[in-house]
């Protein structure tokens, strides 16, 4: 599958996608594939903060339990619902299956993400 | 996982295979398995559904046989042997003298003075060196380790008879459950076993390992029209658990007896040479202050092997095994738990990564088969 340009990844495999000063956050193909099967996707409230690199929240698949980090910091404005009752597209679209929207606190402030290239050579 | 360790794992003789059907392999118990192929609840349905192949190469083969073998294996397992006839299996516990488990097993009788052990395998080396330790006291039995001289191969699922059937001259209709036979599958010399670790209908298949490929194709080949597939070991461990079978490490070990552990089934009382039997005894007489009970999770999440039960603030009791179940689409687990919290519908509080979760404790097995169920008509399994 491949990595879009449209949006810039993180070491622990996340992604985040940024439109002016808000972003949508979700987990690589590669996290996905790493994962199996998710059963579930634990995600914060909106109106919560995130931080940049430390956990929101938290995805299970049958096999395992994983944090959520967040790329950079903000505030959530939007939880995709639709993960509650069906994890799977987890899996079959991970590059649309967002979790969260956030505003973010410094839209600029994206200097330790990686674009889809970098990030591709990462996985190697 | 560095690349020495790596190198130190054993590879089964399907090994190839499994790389060919971009199995995603990971060490268990000193071996390189296939954890999945297509992903674990693809697997488990087909299971289900349809049928799966396994390898189960890894797990040990324990011979014991001479004029005193049966003696030797009614001190040693917890199952009274003598009620085997040759060609019968059951499931036995190797106990310690404590009563609690160093490992449970299926004794098959091969012959009057010959038993098979099928045992775990992560405690090969440690079940032969205790069972030929125990066994030299008994006298004129021979004990060997043969696990390398068999390749294992689990057909499991609905669809297995008919996909066995076509490459072995064996009436596999008249092969009861816990029965096996010898014979020939796809031109190999087999042991044909109606038993498996799913809660299915199903066969395990011992081969020589040189054999083992040849097996293995023909039985996906002949399984092609019902759609039967590789299946790994995340699959094998959530089918087993829907079964409620007990997984040695994780349900049972040596500081749990069958009693507690809900296997008070494979205890033969009338078996007086069992190691661990006065100390079962005496529990018995004692009652169980714990056991281990089913659960379903009331909350959402997934109580994992090592959370704690939790009652008034304080841990009263441990999960063992716990997933989301692919075929029943809930999570559910086993724990022990003080007796007086065992009967079904009590509530349970489990701490799943700090947070109180609420189960509830529920009848076992999760996942019952239908015995009755036939092939649905016009499937590709009855029109060819």
């Amino acid at each position: 599958m491949p990595y879009p340009d449209d949006r810039q990844y993180t070491k622990d495999h996340e992604w985040i996608r940024i439109s002016g000063d808000t972003a949508e956050i979700g987990i690589t193909d590669y996290a996905q594939e790493q994962l199996g099967d998710v059963v579930y996707v634990d995600l914060p409230d909106v109106g919560a903060s995130v931080k940049a690199g430390t956990a929101f929240g938290t995805i299970e698949s049958v096999k395992a339990v994983s944090e959520l980090f967040a790329p950079m910091t903000g505030s959530v404005i939007e939880v995709n619902s639709r993960l509650k009752d069906h994890p799977e597209v987890v899996n079959s679209d991970p590059h649309s299956a967002w979790m969260i929207k956030v505003r973010l606190a410094n839209a600029g402030d994206t200097g330790s993400l990686l674009d889809s290239a970098q990030y591709q050579a990462l996985l190697g | 996982m560095t690349d020495t360790a790596t190198a130190e794992l054993k590879k089964t003789s399907l090994h190839a295979r499994h790389r060919a059907s971009h199995g995603r392999m990971v060490p268990f118990a000193g071996w390189e398995m296939p954890v999945e192929y297509a992903g674990i609840v693809s697997e488990h349905m087909a299971v289900r559904t349809r049928a799966g192949v396994f390898d189960v190469s890894h797990m040990g083969e324990i011979e014991i046989a001479g004029k005193n073998a049966l003696a030797a294996v009614r001190r040693i397992a917890c199952n009274d042997a003598a009620q085997l006839a040759p060609g019968q299996a059951h499931y036995s516990g190797l106990l310690t003298p404590e009563g609690t488990f160093l490992d449970d097993m299926v004794v098959y009788r091969m012959a009057p003075s010959h038993f098979l052990l099928v045992v775990n395998a992560g405690n090969v080396a440690r079940d032969y060196a205790w069972i030929r330790e125990q066994v030299s006291t008994v006298g004129d039995a021979a004990v060997i380790d043969s696990s390398s001289r068999y390749a294992l191969i689990a057909l499991q699922g609905p669809a297995s008879r008919a996909t066995l059937q076509p490459l072995t001259a064996v009436e596999l209709g008249e092969l009861q459950a816990f029965r096996f036979a010898h014979g020939e599958v796809a031109g190999a010399r087999a042991t044909i076993s109606r038993t498996g670790y799913t809660g299915e209908d199903g066969f395990e298949i011992f081969v020589p390992p040189n054999m083992a490929e040849r097996v293995w194709a023909a039985i996906l080949e002949s399984g092609r029209a019902a759609d039967v597939v590789p299946v790994g070991l995340g699959a094998r461990d959530t089918l087993r658990l829907e079964a409620a079978m007990r997984l040695y490490g994780n349900d049972i070990d040596e500081s749990t007896s069958p009693l507690e552990a809900g296997l008070g089934w494979i205890v033969a009382w009338d078996n007086e040479t069992f190691i661990g039997r006065d100390r079962l005894l005496e529990q018995k007489a004692r009652g169980v202050s714990r056991k281990l009970v089913g659960f379903e999770m009331v909350d959402r999440g997934i109580a994992r092997h090592g959370h704690q039960v939790v009652c008034d603030g304080g841990a009263v009791g441990m999960v063992t095994s716990g997933t989301h179940t692919p075929y029943l689409k809930r999570a559910i687990g086993m724990a022990y738990v003080p007796v007086e919290q065992s009967r079904p519908g009590t509530e349970l509080a489990i701490d799943i990564r700090g947070r109180l979760s609420r189960a509830r404790v529920v009848p076992t097995p999760f996942y019952k088969r239908d015995r009755d169920a036939q092939p649905a008509k016009g499937s590709p399994l009855i029109s060819r």
